[in-house]
């Protein structure tokens, strides 16, 4: 079987960090965008025709929300993923640095 | 006591210690690391020091060690780590471990020449016997073309043949036989070998035949020789006379050539003693190169201890250099500084090494009195160091003036904090600082300046992103996002109808609309608990608040900071004793700051407490600088009753306090002399008479004439500052021409010194030279002080102005910190955000990633950096420029630990 190792240990590093950091910053990003915190307003794509065509304020606005906090939610365990997959070859790293010694 | 607060009292104390002791002595004291051996013989030069010939050897030492760990490194041997403690290294070491390093370092070099000799051999007969086995096919081949005439059998090996040589040697076929061809055999390098055939064609028109095939590179040829790669050729002449030519060919091309015997049986022959040679040749490598891993394996066991001894033998010997061997050649004596606190227990390991030594004579530690400014100590520890660091960048303390460095601690990271302000970035910095510090000590192996930068300060980083935190959650600024965490103050809904004035229509209407405070219930009269609202965040007119909050802010901060500085000068006075100048300098200073500066401060915290209706209220720049220029027109509102006559007498007062600072030390100095050389004055009177009076009278009154119209220059400078008025530019212009002057009037007057000592050696006896060398000295000291101290109250009235602008950047520093930090928000994390679609997400991912990835190279090392480089400046000019000198030498003791530490 070919090796699966494909990046060397300081990407790999890297990566981890990296993925740390997205997870929790996104899923805090999530919950926010769903308690529909007023600060983000500017994140939520809504148009002039959401608020003005709205029949039963401010679901609409509220509903785009939920959107992004779902998107958030997704973005967040795409990062565990790649967070499992550098941990993985962080492992393998240190495997052939004793395989070679 | 030992502390950060001020330098540590020195002492300088006399060691007479025996000559057989001092190895030992002087080992103990390296291990102590708490002395600083002077130099008692500065006028000899390096090479005729007496222990020169030692040091030497030392060095030789240490180069044969360096030699034998590469080859340690390079044969893969493992360098065992020393023990703790060794022993401590005497005279006769020095000589055992010379002979030692010697035979060892002969042996060394001695197995490596024959290993290299041996493996050349090797190599040859390698090439012989892939030669012999190749050509075995070129011979019959070449007997298959006599006999035979057929073209030649397709063969694995490539071949070039020419179809004009075909011909001839059919035409030669039937008497020829192979005994007529001569032929030369040899290997050559496979990129060598086209230009070498195009000569051979050149030189012999085709007269040849050559055959040549790729060497098969087996695995162990390729370890002894690398990847070069060789093709066997051979070639067949006619004539013994082509012969000589081609073999100077095959010389120029540096290919080696071997003799390939002519029959069959001969052939085999040779390939069977060049197999058993072989095989023996191999067997010898595999021996030396036991016996050189042995003898390495051996060394390596005590490599490290030799190396740390020999390098505390040098400087053992280096100190002894600097020692005084009195004539009896029994005595040695040493000057050392050390501080107070520790004298004890330097005799005890005075006391120790000399035990050790096994002499009968104990030390003698003598503690003398001097006059030289002694060396600087501070004592610090892991987490003071770093901080000490800074400030002795800027200027190592004066001995015994008090140290910046523990106020330091708190004030460098909290303006850096106040420039950097972000929760967010300050915790990723507390995150990177802690990891850093845990792993300090594995971290120090990567031994790249970098990082031993980073970890040398790693306890500065550490506080910084703390206080950023806390500035952060102040600002309210997370990743350019506020917190809304107590209940925000303002509220939109009373605007509307019924409650005010907004209605459905006017949303229509306006794309900017104001939240009136004075509605009801829009604000609730509770400022929020803790830092700025996080309604700013989601404002327009976001800046136009937090500008002047952080201008009014970073004023504030720095004049503070600034008055800390005066305030720590008057330590420093009381400390050395000089109760002049507080009068002269310190209160005169304060009085200025604070009447000017202070009542900034107060102003802007009057008008911070006070309600005032915002379309009436002054502007507290522009009520300043009316108060400077003294404009008071009717119009113009006033923030409280009875200001324009505060105002005015505290302007005057600064104003009368800049010539107590420029005038009255000067002045009360020159009276000091003037009285005593009335005093001298008069005993000379009485001891001549004559002409000479007349003389010294003469250079009297030009003494005093040059002094007036030193007090001219600076009076002219001092007047035209104080005219032009306070903006920080004209300042900085002005204290370039101030100096520029005071610098005329300092040569001004070193010639008329020059012209008064020519005046002086006309005549010719020694009292009057005498005296007028004295009015000499005198005359060129007081110009000196005159014009030492304009300098000194040009550069701190002017300091003060541009100084109290200069803290403006904690503004313009921390403005660009959080709009960089909106901008990549907005342009990066947010166009991610606003895909509501299920790519949304994707997206999120890698914009993500980029904004980590921008968010640490932009935000947090850039702008940390330029931070960190502009609160090092308001350090060490703002602040340090108020008390501290900082010309003394820092104190480096002989310390063991500290040597090797670096050199590994």
């Amino acid at each position: 079987m070919p090796s699966l190792l494909f990046c060397g240990p300081k990407l790999a590093a890297c990566g981890i960090v990296l993925s740390i950091w997205g997870v929790i910053m996104l899923s805090m990003l999530g919950i926010f965008f769903s308690a529909k915190s007023a600060v983000l307003i500017e994140d939520v794509p809504f148009t002039e025709e959401d608020i003005r065509d709205d029949k039963n304020p401010p679901q609409t606005i509220y509903g785009l929300y939920n959107q992004v906090g779902i998107n958030c939610f997704i973005a967040a365990s795409i990062y565990v993923g790649v967070g499992a997959l550098s941990l993985c070859q962080v492992r393998l790293n240190k495997r052939q640095e004793y395989m070679v010694t | 006591m030992s502390s950060l607060f001020r330098s540590e009292e020195m002492c300088l104390v006399q060691l007479f210690f025996q000559t057989e002791s001092a190895h030992n002595c002087i080992s103990e004291l390296g291990h102590l690391g708490l002395v600083q051996f002077k130099d008692l013989n500065p006028g000899v030069a390096a090479f005729q020091r007496r222990f020169v010939k030692e040091v030497k050897k030392c060095e030789e030492m240490e180069r044969i060690l360096r030699y034998l760990e590469k080859e340690m490194v390079k044969s893969n041997i493992v360098i065992a780590a020393t023990k703790e403690k060794e022993m401590v290294p005497c005279a006769r070491d020095v000589l055992e471990f010379e002979s030692t390093f010697e035979k060892l370092e002969q042996e060394l070099r001695e197995i490596n020449r024959n290993h290299a000799a041996l493996r050349q051999n090797l190599i040859e007969l390698m090439d012989i016997d892939s030669l012999l086995r190749m050509t075995e096919d070129f011979f019959e081949e070449a007997e298959s073309l006599l006999t035979y005439s057929e073209p030649p059998s397709e063969d694995s090996v490539s071949m070039t043949v020419s179809s004009h040589i075909t011909s001839r040697r059919n035409s030669n076929s039937s008497t020829s036989g192979a005994l007529h061809l001569s032929f030369i055999a040899g290997v050559i390098k496979q990129d060598r070998f086209p230009a070498f055939e195009k000569v051979l064609w050149r030189l012999f028109h085709g007269n040849f035949v050559l055959r040549h095939a790729e060497m098969q590179a087996t695995e162990e040829l390729q370890a002894l020789r690398g990847a070069v790669k060789k093709d066997v050729f051979i070639i067949f002449v006619q004539g013994d006379h082509v012969r000589e030519k081609i073999r100077k060919v095959c010389e120029g091309f540096r290919a080696s050539l071997y003799s390939c015997p002519k029959t069959l049986y001969e052939r085999k022959q040779m390939s069977n003693s060049v197999m058993t040679q072989m095989q023996d040749l191999r067997m010898i490598l595999r021996r030396t190169e036991e016996y050189r891993a042995g003898v390495l394996t051996r060394a390596a066991e005590h490599v490290q201890e030799w190396s740390s001894k020999v390098k505390k033998m040098k400087a053992i010997y280096y100190t002894l250099n600097l020692c005084n061997i009195d004539i009896t050649q029994k005595l040695i004596v040493a000057e050392i500084w050390c501080p107070v606190s520790d004298l004890t227990l330097v005799q005890s390991a005075l006391i120790k090494g000399s035990e050790q030594s096994g002499s009968s004579v104990t030390p003698v530690l003598n503690r003398i009195q001097t006059q030289q400014t002694p060396p600087t100590f501070n004592r610090t520890n892991t987490f003071t160091e770093g901080f000490q660091a800074i400030i002795d960048a800027y200027g190592v303390g004066t001995y015994q003036e008090i140290n910046p460095a523990p106020y330091t601690i708190v004030t460098f990271p909290f303006l850096f904090a106040v420039m950097f302000g972000d929760c967010g970035h300050g915790l990723v910095m507390t995150l990177f600082a802690v990891w850093v510090t845990s792993q300090a000590e594995s971290l120090r192996k990567w031994k790249n300046e970098l990082t031993d930068v980073v970890i040398g300060g790693r306890y500065i980083i550490l506080l910084m992103g703390m206080f950023s935190i806390y500035t952060g959650l102040i600002y309210n600024d997370c990743f350019s996002k506020s917190f809304n965490i107590f209940g925000s103050s303002w509220s939109v809904r009373p605007m509307f109808h019924p409650h005010g004035p907004w209605q459905n229509e006017t949303l229509h209407e306006y794309h900017h609309l104001q939240l009136n405070p004075f509605v009801p219930g829009v604000y609730s009269g509770d400022p929020y608990v803790f830092g700025i609202d996080p309604v700013w965040n989601i404002a327009s007119n976001k800046l136009s608040f937090l500008n002047s909050f952080k201008m009014k802010m970073s004023v504030i901060l720095g004049v503070s900071h600034m008055l800390f500085g005066v305030a720590l000068s008057l330590v420093n006075f009381v400390h050395f004793r000089k109760f002049q100048d507080i009068f002269l300098q310190f209160v005169p200073q304060l009085i200025f700051m604070l009447s000017l500066f202070g009542y900034l401060i107060f102003l802007i915290l009057y008008k911070w407490c006070i309600t005032l209706r915002s379309e009436m209220a002054p502007s507290i720049l522009l009520l300043f600088i009316n108060m400077m220029l003294f404009d008071y027109q009717s119009e113009h509102v006033l923030l409280y009753r009875g200001q324009k006559g505060v105002q005015i007498f505290l302007v005057l007062t600064a104003v009368l306090m800049v010539p107590v600072l420029l005038l009255v030390k000067p002045f009360l100095i020159y009276r000091t002399r003037m009285k005593t050389r009335h005093q001298v004055f008069g005993n000379n009177l009485n001891d001549q008479h004559g002409t000479d009076t007349r003389s010294s009278f003469s250079q009297h009154q030009k003494d005093e004439m040059v002094s007036m119209g030193d007090i001219f220059v600076y009076q002219a400078i001092h007047t035209i500052e104080f005219c032009l008025g306070c903006i920080s530019n004209t300042a900085s212009y002005l204290r370039l021409w101030a100096l520029s002057l005071a610098h005329a009037g300092l040569s001004c007057r070193s010639t008329c010194t020059v012209f008064g000592n020519n005046l002086n050696d006309q005549h010719g006896t020694d009292t009057r030279s005498s005296f007028s060398q004295h009015q000499k000295d005198e005359m060129v000291s007081m110009g000196d002080i005159f014009v030492y101290q304009a300098i000194h109250t040009i550069e701190f009235c002017l300091g003060c102005i541009s100084n109290t602008a200069s803290y403006l950047r904690l503004w313009a520093l921390s403005l660009a910190h959080a709009e960089l930090s909106e901008v990549l928000w907005r342009m990066v994390l947010q166009v991610g955000l606003k895909i509501s679609s299920g790519m949304g997400s994707l997206m999120l991912v890698v914009l993500f990633a980029a904004f980590a990835v921008l968010t640490v190279t932009v935000l947090l090392i850039m702008e940390g950096l330029s931070a960190f480089l502009h609160a090092l400046r308001l350090h060490w000019v703002e602040f340090q420029n108020k008390f501290y000198e900082g010309s003394g030498y820092k104190f480096t003791p002989l310390s063991f630990d500290s040597l090797l530490k670096t050199q590994h």
